[in-house]
Order: structure tokens, then sequence, then C-alpha cells
């Protein structure tokens, strides 16, 4: 039995053929007509399991991707400011992910030529965790990884 | 249809800066209500800026982005007056499109 | 020396050593949560709720289909610009002292027709219930940005509010015997990590009002200083602050007119 297959009867339902394969690797985003959910890099619990599931393996540590406007301390870890800029030619995709959040992904970005790889957002984070910039550039993985200690204010609500 | 979106687009040399503010909850589907029953995941699962036709971001978001879900990022090009849209969809298959004028 | 005294000298001095770090990693965590708060600023979610509040302030709405737009908020009928900054105030159709919600329950009840019991319903929203009173004044405070606090107390009611609400502020009770000096009466005070203001200081005074209303990201919502002082009260263990209440407007009046002079910086955005 092919892989694909073993991984369509293994994951059930909510996950289509395109998904998997555009998990694969073997379609581009944006050629798919319906947009595309990568199910099962979303319920990933490690960060090579989601490398996998966006078709890559084993990702090299890159001095090259660093931390902006990301604080060491989150005063509370409903929203924590991530920023991230790769400085990897060819940059495809950056991903974000929290190490200990109950699903490590919590988002990835697409990164067409012409836009400055380098964004930012917010997070929710359970609890202080590593969080993972993972970037794709020219079809290879690369990550950075930066500690952050989630407090518990003070005032209750 | 949802609350609509907070956007700023502004031209910085070459290029055009997008800050976003998105209405949603995001809710994570971890939590629980008052009377012990989960709370259902709703979240935006995916999101796409256009510029002049042409995608120039599109991204895949777990409900572990945070609730009114903020965005920024630059693209090169764009010049005041011309238009960047933003279009979010969420697992529910709701869906929001705004537009802003670069400034 | 003694040997036990020289004992207790060496457990002194070791005591101190351990001390130090800690004093010290305190203070580099107060920093850290100082660049939190400042990679917050950009994008507010507060702005999400100014945008809706405008649209409520201009929805013509009741049975004569009118806006809020002609509600006088103290600068003349419509006049949102700067009205917060001189609120509380006393109002002579009502004849009585106003902070900004309680006028907007008087300007929805009287310009558009709703029941008292109506507008103040849900004053403090949740997922999927969206508070009116929330958008309202986060759009209505919005236009006082940069404004300088000038409350007055030139009337003899907006007196005998601040008198009161000073006598709250320093008013013991409940089962901890909190009152709000508890927390707020001195310099140094922290709950967990969080550092407490001193209100009765000026300086400190003026940083905490000016900074209300606020997004606050633990509750995912946009509270007011109703709000605020609600869940203090619910914090010492008091009874229910009641919306709207005079206790709360006496409050707000003792605690606004102590920040007059610095300029208004909300809707800010809080842990």
């Amino acid at each position: 039995m092919n892989t694909a297959r073993r991984q369509v009867l293994k994951t059930g339902g909510g996950v289509t053929m395109l998904t998997l394969l555009a998990a694969a690797g073997w379609l581009k985003p944006g050629d798919a007509q319906a947009q595309t959910w990568n199910k099962v890099a979303f319920e990933t619990k490690s960060l090579d399991e989601t490398v996998k599931a966006m078709g890559g393996a084993a990702p090299a540590q890159s001095k090259d991707i660093t931390f902006f406007s990301t604080p060491d301390i989150a005063e509370n870890g409903a929203v924590v400011p991530i920023g991230v800029t790769s400085a990897i030619p060819k940059t495809e995709s950056i991903a974000i992910l929290v190490e200990k959040n109950p699903n490590m992904l919590a988002a990835i970005f697409e990164i067409p030529p012409g836009t400055d790889p380098s964004l930012s957002t917010r997070v929710k984070m359970g609890q202080s965790s590593n969080v993972y910039a993972l970037v794709k550039a020219d079809g290879k993985f690369y990550m950075a990884s930066k500690e952050i200690k989630v407090t518990l204010g003070g005032c209750g609500g | 249809m949802a609350d609509p979106m907070k956007i700023r687009a502004n031209v910085s040399g070459d290029s055009t800066e997008v800050k976003v503010l998105m209405n949603h909850e995001m809710e994570t589907g971890q939590r629980k209500d008052a009377n012990g029953a989960t709370i259902p995941a709703w979240f935006i699962q995916n999101v796409t800026v256009t510029y002049g036709g042409k995608t120039v971001l599109s991204a895949q978001w777990g409900p572990a982005v945070a609730k009114n879900p903020f965005l920024a990022f630059k693209f090169k090009g764009g010049a005041k007056g011309e238009k960047v849209q933003i279009t979010w969809v969420d697992n529910k298959g709701d869906k929001r499109t705004d537009e802003a004028v670069i400034a | 020396m003694a040997v036990a005294n020289r004992r207790i000298v060496r457990w002194g001095a070791f005591a101190l050593a351990l001390a130090a770090p800690i004093v010290l990693g305190q203070g580099s965590a107060v920093d850290e949560i100082a660049k939190y708060r400042a990679a917050l600023q950009d994008g507010n979610p507060a702005e999400l709720w100014e945008v809706r509040g405008e649209g409520i302030w201009k929805a013509p709405v009741g049975p004569g289909k009118a806006s809020l737009e002609k509600c006088d908020l103290g600068l003349g009928p419509g006049v949102v610009k700067g009205a917060y900054a001189a609120m509380p105030r006393y109002f002579a159709d009502a004849d009585k002292v106003m902070d900004l919600e309680t006028r907007l329950v008087w300007c929805r009840v009287k310009l558009q027709g709703m029941s008292e019991a109506d507008a103040k319903k849900n004053p403090f929203g949740g997922p999927n219930n969206k508070s009116d009173m929330e958008a309202l004044v986060a759009f209505v405070t919005s236009e006082s940005r940069g404004a300088r606090m000038n409350v007055s107390i030139d009337h003899p009611k907006e007196r005998e509010a601040y008198r009161i609400g000073e006598k709250i502020f320093y008013f013991r009770g409940g089962p901890h015997d909190f009152g709000c000096v508890t927390c707020h009466g001195e310099d140094g005070k922290r709950i967990r990590l969080q550092d407490l203001p001193n209100l009765t200081t000026k300086e400190g005074a003026q940083k905490a009002y000016t900074t209300w209303p606020a997004y606050r990201v633990s509750q995912g919502e946009l509270r007011s200083f109703q709000w605020r002082l609600n869940d203090c009260f619910r914090q010492q263990r008091f009874p229910e602050l009641v919306f709207t209440s005079d206790a709360s407007i006496a409050l707000t009046m003792y605690l606004a007119r102590n920040a007059n002079g610095a300029p208004f910086d909300a809707p800010a955005i809080k842990r």
C-alpha cells in the first residue's frame, strides 16, 4: 500500500486528498481550488512531525532567522507578540510553533516573491515554552528558537 | 457577515507596509463553558492578502493565533491610492473580505 | 567575636548574597514586561471597538429613529472631542453628576426612547456577547486621546461626589478588611508579578486613570473604568459595585479629578 493511501486511512475524514498532496509537497499552494488547510500539520506534537507534515525533514538551526518585537516574558499568554525575519535567500514560507502548546503549529505564512520575509503576529501560549520559527527556503527547512516565559499577572482576570 | 477588519496600508520607501486587526474569537476548542461542555473550536484557517490581483501573502492559521488577530508585513510595490484586499475564511466556512486604500 | 555571632554574620552575608540576584532578577523581569507592553501597542484591538462604537453612536434606533449624535456629553450636543477628559461632571438637565456610562444611558433613554433597563443591559461583554456600551465607551474616549484631564469640581454636587469618592477609596471592609487604599495606598506594592499603582500620589493617579478604558488581553475584551472598579470590588470581596451607581460615579470622580493635568492616553492595551 502506498504511503499516501495509508495516511488517508489513518487520518480518516476531514482530510482531503488535496490537503495530503499539498502536505507532501506535491501541490504548490494556490494550485488547489479551495483553500487548503494542512490539518495534519496543525495536529502534530513535535517539531519534526510538523516539518514532515509540511513536506520536509530535519530543519537545520540557522542564525539567519531572527525574532523581533518578541519579549522574553509575556505578561499574559493569551496574546504573545512574535516577529520573525528570515535573511535566508529564497524564503518561501515562515511558520511559528509553540513547543508546549497542545498542538505545536500556530501559523504558516507563504511568502511570494516580492514580499518581505519578515512579519509579526500574536499567538497564544499555554505556558512558558520554546517558540520555533520554521523557515522553508529553496525547498529546505531551517529553524531558530527562543524561550518565552509566561507569567500570571496579579489581578486575576 | 462578520465584523470588519481594521486595515492600515502605508507606503514605506519602495514597499507597502500592511497592518491588520481582525475581529475573531479564535476559540481553541480547549475551553469548557460554565456547564462543563466543551466550547467548539472556531478560528480563522486561511488568510489571503492581494494587491493588483496578485497574492502578496497567504497564511494558514490554527487556533493558537491570538484572539482578534494582528498581522503586520511588507511587500514591494504599491502606491498611494491603490488598494489592498484581505480575506479570511474560518473553520465554519464564514468569511470576510475588506479592502484598504494605501496611504 | 563569639562563635555564635560569627555564624550569624556568615549566614547573614550568605542570605544577602542569595537575595541580591533575586532582587536584580525582579528588576530585569520588570524591564522585560515593559518590552511586552510596548510590543502590544502597535495594533490595539481596542480599535475594533472604536469603529463599532462610532457605528452605534450614529445608528438611528428607537421609535423616533434617533441616533446619539445629539447627545450632550458636557461640551454641547454632539460634541465628542475632548468630552471624556472633563468627565465626570454635573449635568443640569439631570441635576446630578454623571460619568460617561451614566450619561450614555441617559442619552439612550432620552434621545432614543430606550428603557433604562435596556440601556443598562449587558455593560460588560463576553465572547459571542458584544456590549454596545463598551463599544460606545471606546469610541467616545478615543476622541479625548491627547486632551489634558480637566475635571472640574466647581459645582457643589461635583465637590460632594469627590468627597464621597475619597471616603470610598479609604473605606475598609469586607472579609479581608480591604479598601482601595490597601493595594493602592503605597509605593512598591504588587500582586504576584503585577506592579500596583500608588493612587495617592499625583503621578500614580495620572498614569492609572489616563490608561482606561483598555483592551484587556486576559479578558479578550475592551474594558471601561466602570468595569475596572467593579472588578476591584470583586477582588476585595466587597458587594457588587452596581453599574452606574452613585458610588461608582463618586469613586470615578475622585480618581479622575486626581489625574487632572495629565494627557489622556486611551483606549490603551493592558494584560
